[in-house]
């Protein structure tokens, strides 16, 4: 009896295991990208030194390290730290190295994501990986570099919070804007410790891009992971991705089973219209109609919050045989080399680059401010993105406002922010 | 004298060390950049052993050790908060560097005032306004942690002591 949460670390444990407990488990992969992976090798070497071990990874084929925050570096030290990194990796063997797109999209696309895996990634949005029913969750280098050498980490296991989601989006409203609406309701550290576990008919409906979308966030109000039920349609998204060490049929699902949650909170999406989280924090939550009309500079689609086909799928079909503003400068970033060739494969490359903007190769893009449209003091963006941070994508001077694919096209066309739902009226 | 520099509520990994300071071959260098365009002045007068009085979740965003790294290089003592963020605060708890959780302390002190703080004890004292406070204990199993220096160091000593179970 549990909370996913719960019944996800019993299954783990072959033991009843309840919120507040601090356990040890053993990790089904470890997953780190560019800039982390070199603290994280240091941090092994020195766990294994004080440990008198052999100072190498303990599973190899459980780690998987994409490049993507940097990619390819955009200067010395950038390139330097990326073939030490590669030097480990052919060192160790390491059969998990990737450069073709932001790491949790890999993770999930490549199948490295199963039902029930327990995952820690050295970025904060491993939380994404509770749309497939795992629980994914972020940790420093330190952790990271133990988890290499030993496989294992400790977790106090969380309490949970439920959300519950009823009702049906109207046209032009998605995934992005209800969480954005999830993460201003409960505040930015409303979930901090814990995990949000999202249920309810809207959810089931929900299509696997759009589940990681909603999970990916749940850091946003400081939550530890975002979990949802694997499904048939979990399943299905997994035909002929998983890769040989993993066996859905014998991870089985796993459901919440009568869980005590800390709280509930009901969400009805039939009403919500699209949202745009305004600088320079995530609390500062608008409808799209008080910010209207807005002048931008820069607009991104991309990101591991929303780079996906469908995403893309979304913003061509409003950017089809249109141009963006000349003076808005619009980056689209698929989020991995799968989505890019299967959006080529659908002209959607060929309508932005049309449309005039500018299409990088799959990677974090600008969202860290370091390449592919780093920001300049008094420019204002608008992004697909999930931190509306003060200075991350470049300028502290800059402001970022955070959008959907669909608001982003349309606004990037007018180059100010537009709803969606007008541009297709018209 | 440990001087408190004042900090709000939210402040998040990209004020602590914005993404294009790092990486950087040597990690100590980040102390002279943590929190530069949040606070200039900090960055500029901040002296050895000072103390960063924060709000509630502090800390908050991305997993990047980097910013822990830059606090801890920054020469600041310790970091005294209403509440932290998760990853953050376990980053900090790994490395062995010290934060309090004090919710008086964020609406009391001012920016400027002269503090002592005893890490062992908790012991939080105000020399300019006179005022005492105790922080908020650590959960049994961080203590443990901290108390080994961080986590590297309490897994050696788990594995020097008979109950090797654990690691």
């Amino acid at each position: 009896m549990g909370t996913l949460t719960e019944e996800i670390f019993s299954r783990k444990l072959g033991r009843e295991v309840k919120a507040g407990e601090i356990v040890w488990v053993e990790l089904d992969r470890i997953m780190s990208h560019d800039t982390m992976s070199w603290l994280a090798i240091e941090a092994m070497r020195k766990v294994s030194n004080e440990l008198g071990i052999e100072a190498k990874p303990k599973f190899p084929e459980r780690i998987v390290i994409p490049f993507d925050h940097i990619l390819p570096p955009a200067n010395i030290d950038q390139a330097k730290m990326q073939r030490n990194i590669m030097n480990f990796i052919k060192e160790h063997k390491l059969p998990h190295f990737f450069q073709e797109g932001v790491c949790h999209q890999i993770m999930i696309e490549k199948g490295f994501v199963q039902p029930g895996n327990i995952i820690i990634g050295s970025d904060s949005h491993t939380c994404s990986y509770g749309a497939l029913g795992a629980f994914g969750t972020g940790m420093g280098s330190t952790d990271v570099g133990i988890a290499y050498a030993t496989g294992r980490t400790w977790f106090r296991v969380p309490e949970s919070i439920l959300i519950n989601v009823t009702g049906e989006f109207q046209e032009g409203v998605y995934a992005k804007d209800l969480i954005l609406k999830i993460i201003a309701t409960l505040g930015v550290d409303g979930a901090t410790y814990k995990s949000l576990e999202f249920r309810g008919d809207a959810i089931t409906r929900m299509s696997i891009p759009e589940r990681i979308t909603l999970c990916n966030m749940a850091i946003e109000c400081g939550a530890k992971a975002g979990l949802i039920e694997a499904d048939e349609k979990t399943v299905e998204y997994l035909q002929g991705r998983t890769t040989e060490n993993v066996d859905i049929n014998n991870n089985g699902i796993i459901k919440a089973n009568n869980g005590n949650y800390e709280q509930t909170f009901n969400f009805n999406i039939s009403e919500l219209e699209p949202q745009i989280a305004c600088p320079h924090d995530l609390d500062n939550l608008k409808p799209i109609s008080e910010v209207e009309g807005l002048e931008l500079h820069q607009v991104f689609i991309g990101t591991c919050t929303n780079g996906r086909y469908e995403d893309l799928e979304i913003a061509a079909n409003i950017l089809r045989g249109k141009r963006v503003n000349r003076f808005t400068r619009t980056i689209v970033i698929p989020a991995s080399t799968e989505v890019f060739q299967k959006a080529n494969e659908s002209g959607f490359i060929k309508i932005f680059q049309d449309a005039g903007c500018i299409v990088c190769n799959p990677g974090c893009g600008p969202c860290i401010g370091r390449h592919q449209g780093t920001m300049a003091s008094g420019e204002v963006a608008l992004t697909t993105m999930n931190r509306n941070f003060k200075g991350r994508m470049g300028s502290p001077e800059a402001e970022i406002y955070l959008g959907s694919p669909a608001v982003c096209a349309a606004s990037a066309i007018e180059g100010k922010i537009t709803d969606p739902r007008k541009r297709r009226e018209e | 004298m440990a001087k408190a520099w004042k900090f709000q509520n939210n402040i998040n990994t990209d004020q602590i060390i914005p993404g294009r300071y790092y990486p950087r071959e040597n990690v100590e260098e980040l102390g002279e950049f943590c929190l530069c365009e949040l606070h200039p002045k900090f960055a500029k007068e901040k002296q050895k052993g000072d103390i960063i009085v924060g709000g509630s979740n502090f800390g908050c965003g991305s997993s990047r050790e980097y910013a822990p790294i830059a606090l801890k290089y920054s020469g600041v003592k310790c970091i005294i908060a209403k509440s932290f963020a998760r990853i953050f605060y376990r980053n900090c708890i790994n490395l062995g560097f010290p934060i309090l959780v004090c919710k008086e302390c964020y609406d009391e002190i001012t920016e400027g005032d002269d503090i002592d703080v005893n890490l062992e004890s908790g012991e939080i004292k105000n020399n300019t306004s006179g005022k005492k406070y105790n922080a908020q204990p650590l959960p049994e199993f961080v203590l443990k942690i901290v108390d080994a220096g961080g986590m590297i160091n309490y897994l050696k000593e788990q594995a020097n002591s008979e109950n090797t179970n654990e690691v």
